[in-house]
């Protein structure tokens, strides 16, 4: 029973941390970027989906409110992640590794802090000037109750089962039945597979490599963004600094898997959330519970690192020079 | 009758050391047009710059009437030049048909799927392999892919780059010979080459490139016969 209820909740977490962990990877892939920003872009889809509630459905409940919420979520994620490549990144396509690896991680402090700051002040000049009425985010902000999802639960044989749980869980097949399809049957997702094979050869083919790098920001964006939807549902409230844990597990999922590839992503996801369930539930004495789930998992990430770098389903990593 | 391919005093640098310097030469529709010269003459240099993936410190490439120069790698592919590239560069976890149709990436007709029952035809082992990954191939299989895909854009101009680099000599044979076949149903060609015998053989026009310079010029035959070539590329003294 114990194990069942651990079950749920891991599959539940990971499939949380597989919606971030694929925005990784997919940029990886074709830039070899880790876009420590990433976990932004979840917070800000979270926040994208609570502007839009505010803004249109200001005390709705009702389950058609959250399509529209979604649709607000990867909105904003979209935009924000496209704006960033093409200010931060894209100028430095050319510069060493390390110069855009900290522009993200500059990034990343950054929007944490303009959603801190100004969220409920978008002017950020004039003081206490709050046209949407939006809450400050320098606090947890509580997400919209939803009816039929939040709060409400199966009990399956003594296993609860959330319906913000079958939310998650089924927000990340669809998704990857969609990317799925997305990367092997459409044009565009085969030149994206070819950019990240050999981005060179791939001009040489007609494909132009900056717009299938955006592609690959909009693709990551747009499943963080339903990430931030699901942890809002899940968690019931939200706040600026929730996408630095959860891209920092998402990062260590994406790496468990096998960083580029999209796959490892889902995998690493899912295996990292079920070794943070099984830890908290089963680990006795004072290394169990859930103080010591974030020491599991990371120390999952070194393990990997020093035994297997290439992650699960990775093939061997060949560094470009 | 103004050329397909001109190229006017093309400098090409990798940061302070000039690989290509200063190189003019030009490619007549329906010739095969062959660069010949060793390892670091600047051979490859000069195609990829043609191919938009190096730019020229100066000089000019007029293809068509358009100066390539400032035109993006992906669009060149576009205005009917098409390059298959040293070492191959097939998409090695792709299947063979996918590989094909990337040649195709460009291109919007109708006529795609012609193409692809012309390039099964050409090297009919692909229409056996289609959807086996390319990267499990031998050299030889993979060049013939590399050609495939390379076609499937449906290239006024082909640009070739070492296609016999590394394969038997039965494989390079009937590398050579599909050139020809090229040639013949009306592509024009401009191969780099280290087989100098087998280029110049097939070639209308032929130039010898020595560190970044043309260093000589002159009709296939008259290469071949020249005891400069013979001494340092035929293997004859």
């Amino acid at each position: 029973m114990e194990f069942a209820q651990q079950l749920v909740n891991g599959l539940t977490l990971g499939s949380l941390y597989a919606l971030i962990a694929v925005g990784y990877t997919v940029v990886y892939g074709i830039i070899q970027l880790i876009n420590f920003a990433h976990g932004e872009i979840f917070m800000i889809g979270a926040f994208g989906a609570l502007s839009t509630w505010l803004l249109f459905f200001d005390g709705q409940t009702s389950i058609w409110v959250l399509p529209v919420m979604i649709v607000g979520a990867v909105a904003c994620s979209v935009l924000v992640a496209v704006l960033m490549e093409r200010i931060a990144y894209r100028p430095l396509r050319k510069a060493p590794r390390l110069a855009p690896l900290i522009t993200a991680i500059g990034i990343s402090v950054f929007l944490q802090e303009l959603v801190r700051i100004g969220y409920n002040d978008p002017t950020l000049f004039l003081s206490d000037w709050n046209p949407f009425g939006f809450p400050s985010a320098a606090q947890k902000v509580p997400f919209p109750q939803i009816d039929h999802i939040s709060n409400e639960f199966w009990n399956v044989g003594g296993v609860i089962i959330q319906r913000s749980t079958v939310f998650t869980i089924g927000a990340l097949l669809i998704c990857a039945a969609g990317l799925f399809y997305f990367v092997s049957r459409t044009k565009t997702g085969r030149a994206m597979q070819a950019v990240s094979q050999d981005p060179d050869t791939a001009r040489l083919m007609g494909i132009n490599v900056d717009r299938i790098i955006v592609v690959a920001f909009v693709i990551g964006a747009t499943l963080a963004a339903i990430a931030g939807v699901a942890q809002g549902l899940q968690v019931t409230n939200i706040n600026f600094k929730m996408g630095f844990l959860a891209g920092l597990k998402a990062f260590t999922a994406a790496v468990l898997g096998g960083i580029g590839n999209v796959w490892g992503a889902v995998l690493g996801g899912l295996t990292l959330g079920l070794v943070e369930a099984m830890a908290v539930g089963f680990i006795p004495g004072t290394f169990g519970g859930s103080p010591w789930k974030d020491v599991w998992a990371f120390a999952i990430l070194i393990i990997v690192l020093v035994f297997r770098p290439q992650g699960l389903l990775g093939a061997k990593v060949v560094d470009r020079a | 009758m103004s050329a397909m391919l001109e190229v006017k005093d093309l400098v090409v640098s990798y940061g302070k050391i000039k690989a290509v310097k200063g190189i003019s030469f030009s490619v007549e529709q329906g010739e095969v047009v062959t660069l010949i010269g060793t390892n670091g003459a600047g051979k490859t240099t000069t195609l990829r710059t043609i191919s938009g993936l190096l730019r020229p410190s100066s000089g000019s490439i007029m293809f068509d009437g358009r100066d390539l120069t400032k035109v993006p790698a992906h669009e060149i592919v576009q205005l009917g030049l098409a390059h298959s590239p040293e070492g191959r560069r097939i998409f090695p976890k792709m299947t063979v048909e996918e590989n094909l149709m990337l040649g195709a990436f460009a291109r919007h007709d109708k006529g795609i799927r012609d193409d692809l029952a012309a390039a099964f035809e050409l090297f009919p082992i692909l229409k056996e392999r289609r959807s086996q990954p390319a990267g499990t191939f031998s050299g030889g299989e993979q060049q013939m892919l590399a050609m495939g895909r390379a076609m499937m854009s449906r290239p006024k101009m082909l640009m070739l780059d070492e296609p016999s680099m590394g394969l038997s000599p039965i494989m390079m044979k009937r590398i050579m010979t599909t050139v020809t076949t090229l040639q013949e149903q009306g592509t024009t060609i401009l191969l780099v080459e280290q087989n100098a015998q087998a280029a110049l053989k097939r070639a209308t026009k032929g130039y010898v490139l020595e560190v970044g310079s043309i260093v000589l010029s002159g009709s296939g035959r008259e290469l071949l016969d020249s005891d400069d070539v013979r001494k340092a590329y035929l293997g004859e003294d």
